[in-house]
């Protein structure tokens, strides 16, 4: 076998395996991408039910509402000029308090609400997510680099 | 005062390091043996320096010496004082210093063991070593020094995260640095290559023993990792494809590519650009990894506060250390003699194979990882996404299965022409293992999803694989066992090691598997006395006590776990209140039986009596960690073996047994 025709083998299997990478790659993030948006986005701009979103902002004070079997819990999220309601079944992370930044991950249901299967509270409480900050200083809601 | 002399020592440390990375470097080019010999004292020195200053930090730490600033916001004299030693790294001003100090051991370690180097060699290497070392001291120094002092000194501090006080963590950092930066010696020996303009077997020889023990490093430090995340967090998951997971998998992915490369050179001095490129992009990706974490351009977990100063910093660095090399590999490579030929079906080729989808699968990691970021920077900030654990699954899996299917063939090919349909003979035991396994899994799990069944297959097809090429070594059950035991003794240990890591994969495939898909969740709500059941067991929970520990208080919840009527255990998951900075967390409770675990969580109380639970089942998740235990001692098992041994190889021999058709 000559040394051209071994190097071929090389180059067709890399291309089949680096092909086959790509076209798995753009069939995955075609479908599995979360897009964020702000509640004054979202509430802009509804989007299609199927499609992941990740929701931010602040959790609105006095509206976290506990199922009476403690399971399922329903809030809306701020970012100050608007709020969506939230519903979410589940235990909710420790850092989970009315006030605080959270993301939400989910779908817009048809009735306006967000279901949420993932809520993401940030891991120490000098921490917010950098979605959450942006979206807070979109709407000018943002209290300065008080929080790092 | 002991601080300002640790502050003085690092600066020292970065003047040695100057001189570690400038006259040797040019005494090898001038051929000046004097220079040349400089490295070694230099690598030794900047060794004493970090050590020493490493030693100040942890001392401020040990002593609560609030005066200094990174000890205020990392400690709190109320805390255990195991955690005030892991507090020193559990921040990005001492892992900083953890890294150097990493760095700085493994410098020493060419300078100490490296004495059969060619001197001009050995001069690059540890001059390659200083300027990477030289990078990280001029950052830590100018944008994030954590000698730092407050004035006036408050009465305590603000305590460490309490997620990071936690065992599982508190070595986690440790391991996965010494993966980290224990690649910057393939990295710092293609460099020198590259300026050398020679890649031999000799080299090879060189290369691996570091490479393998950075390699093992690295599996304990993501296995660490995510057994804390598994017990820690309190969501039963154990892998996110988070960006801080995936940033540290991505150089496993391309430091096990490196691994089998690294042979090819080895033993059939081939594949040398790519060996080369390897090393490169390893330890690229390793800085990434370093620096994404830390500069929080990625949200995640692990992102400390961060300030544009320090981002830029980074920036600079990371286009210095990787568009350098990478220019350095473009201008140098082609002039490097080109190797060995070898045929499609071959060990070489396996190999190849091999190298082919590992790189792959870290492609489409580093994609998944980084395309938000891109897309940001592209729309100017306006599409902001996630890339969700979908991706990663529906990529990486179909990535592994070819690889781990050809995993089990590969050690049975021959070097240089092998016979397929031979090695596929010899794999009858494991199709027939593969089998098997899949109908068990099939009858257990009550028809569950094919395709899960089959890849538990895959798994056992790559376990008894693995175990056919090692009994047809010792001529297991084929000679007396008393020859099979002398056979096994006078086998190379790497061999020993290949069959233990790749059965340890197979192991920590089956576990995520196993706990992924069969993972079963209970969520309720629960008055004292009321049960709660799943898989098999019952779970009646006994009601919830204050408990007060050194530096938090704790509501403990107690269920007793009974099967078929009969108590087996009680479990007693806590819900935690850090005092200092006022933050929760939670504490599962897991028992295991190493086949599966049963895990609660205690959620809050509803006010009335009730207290949210959660209870999962998780099949086969310890196997997870078994595996990668198994893993680090077949690394560590290859690494034992003579003929890797640092200081082993010869050029001179080396030379001779890669010219000569390799027997092996």
């Amino acid at each position: 076998m000559t040394r051209k025709r071994r190097r071929l083998y090389v180059v067709v299997a890399a291309l089949l395996v680096f092909g086959s990478a790509t076209a798995l790659v753009l069939a995955a993030l075609d479908d599995s991408l979360d897009l964020f948006q702000s509640p004054s986005q979202l509430m802009a701009s509804p989007p299609p039910p199927e499609r992941g979103i990740r929701l931010g902002g602040l959790v609105e004070e006095g509206t976290v509402l506990r199922s009476t079997d403690g399971l399922s819990v329903t809030f809306r999220i701020t970012d100050g000029a608007q709020s969506v309601p939230v519903t979410y079944q589940g235990i909710l992370p420790d850092l989970f308090r009315e006030g605080q930044g959270v993301i939400t991950v989910g779908t817009m249901s048809a009735g306006g609400t967000f279901v949420a299967r993932e809520v993401l509270a940030k891991h120490d409480e000098n921490y917010l997510p950098r979605e959450v900050v942006d979206a807070l200083k979109e709407s000018g809601q943002w209290q300065g680099d008080g929080v790092k | 005062m002991i601080i300002e002399l640790g502050h003085f020592a690092l600066i020292l440390a970065l003047a040695a390091a100057l001189i570690q990375g400038s006259l040797p470097m040019i005494g090898a080019a001038r051929g000046d043996a004097a220079w040349m010999a400089l490295a070694r004292p230099a690598a030794f020195a900047q060794l004493f320096f970090v050590v020493f200053a490493f030693c100040a930090l942890t001392h401020a730490y040990v002593t609560s010496d609030f005066s200094v600033a990174n000890v205020v916001a990392n400690s709190h004299s109320a805390k255990p004082l195991l955690y005030k030693i892991t507090g020193v790294w559990g921040n990005h001003e001492g892992s900083m210093l953890l890294w150097i100090l990493i760095l700085a051991l493994f410098g020493s370690a060419v300078a100490a063991f490296g004495g059969n180097l060619p001197p001009s060699l050995r001069a690059r290497v540890l001059g390659v070593q200083a300027w990477i070392g030289i990078g990280f001291l001029t950052f830590t120094l100018f944008t994030s020094n954590p000698f730092l002092r407050v004035f006036p000194a408050p009465f305590d501090g603000e305590d460490l995260n309490p997620l990071l006080q936690d065992p599982g963590l508190a070595f986690h950092p440790p391991m996965l640095y010494a993966g980290y930066v224990g690649f910057s010696m393939a990295f710092s020996f293609a460099i020198a290559a590259l300026i050398e303009g020679k890649v031999d077997a000799a080299w090879a020889r060189w290369v691996r023993p570091w490479t393998l023990l950075a390699w093992a490093f690295l599996t304990g430090g993501i296995a660490l990792g995510s057994w804390w995340a598994y017990y820690e967090l309190g969501w039963g998951g154990w892998w996110f494809w988070d960006p801080v997971e995936n940033v540290s998998f991505m150089p496993w992915l391309l430091g096990t590519a490196l691994l089998h490369s690294a042979l090819v050179v080895e033993k059939r001095n081939a594949l040398k650009t790519w060996t080369i490129l390897l090393a490169i992009l390893t330890f690229s990706l390793s800085l990434i990894g370093t620096f994404i974490v830390r500069s929080g351009v990625l949200t995640s977990v692990h992102a400390f506060a961060t300030d544009p100063e320090r981002g830029f910093f980074i920036l600079v660095l990371l286009a210095l250390a990787i568009g350098g090399s990478l220019t350095l590999f473009a201008i140098r490579a082609p002039s490097l003699k080109s190797g060995g030929l070898f045929a499609p079906i071959s060990r070489e080729g396996a190999m190849v194979i091999n190298n082919l989808f590992l790189a792959a699968a870290c492609a489409a990691v580093f994609l998944g990882t980084l395309y938000p970021l891109f897309l940001e920077l592209l729309t100017d900030g306006e599409q902001k996404v996630s890339v969700g654990p979908p991706f990663f699954n529906a990529t990486f899996a179909p990535l592994m299965v070819p690889l781990v299917f050809l995993m089990a063939i590969g050690p049975l090919l021959p070097w240089k022409r092998a016979d397929l349909a031979g090695a596929l003979a010899r794999l009858k035991l494991a199709a027939l293992a593969a089998v098997a396994a899949a109908l068990l899994a099939w009858y257990v799990s009550a028809g569950g999803p094919i395709l899960a069944v089959a890849a538990l297959g895959l798994a056992a097809w790559l376990f008894v694989g693995t175990l056919v090429e090692w009994a047809d070594r010792v001529k297991l059950f084929r000679v007396a066992p008393g020859e099979s035991w002398r056979r096994a003794r006078s086998l190379p240990r790497a061999a020993h090691g290949m069959t233990l890591a790749h059965a340890g994969l197979a192991v920590v495939m089956a576990g995520a598997i196993g706990s992924s898909v069969w993972k079963s969740e209970v969520v309720t709500n629960l008055r004292p006395g009321e049960t709660v059941a799943i898989a098999g067991y019952d779970l009646r929970f006994e009601g919830v006590e204050r408990h007060a520990g050194p530096n938090y208080s704790a509501d403990r919840a107690a269920f007793t776990v009974t099967r078929d009527g009969e108590a087996i255990a009680v479990m007693f998951p806590e819900k935690r209140v850090y005092a200092v900075r006022a933050m929760p967390t939670t504490e599962a409770a897991i028992r295991t039986t190493l086949l599966a675990d049963l895990y609660a969580v205690i959620g809050d109380a509803d006010g009335q009596g009730g207290w949210t639970v959660r209870v999962y089942y998780e099949p086969l998740v310890p196997w997870i960690w078994v595996g990668c235990l198994v893993m680090v001692a077949g690394g560590l098992t290859s690494l034992s073996d003579r003929r890797l041994r640092v200081g082993a190889p010869h050029r001179r021999d080396a030379a001779r047994a890669g010219s000569r058709p390799a027997a092996a």
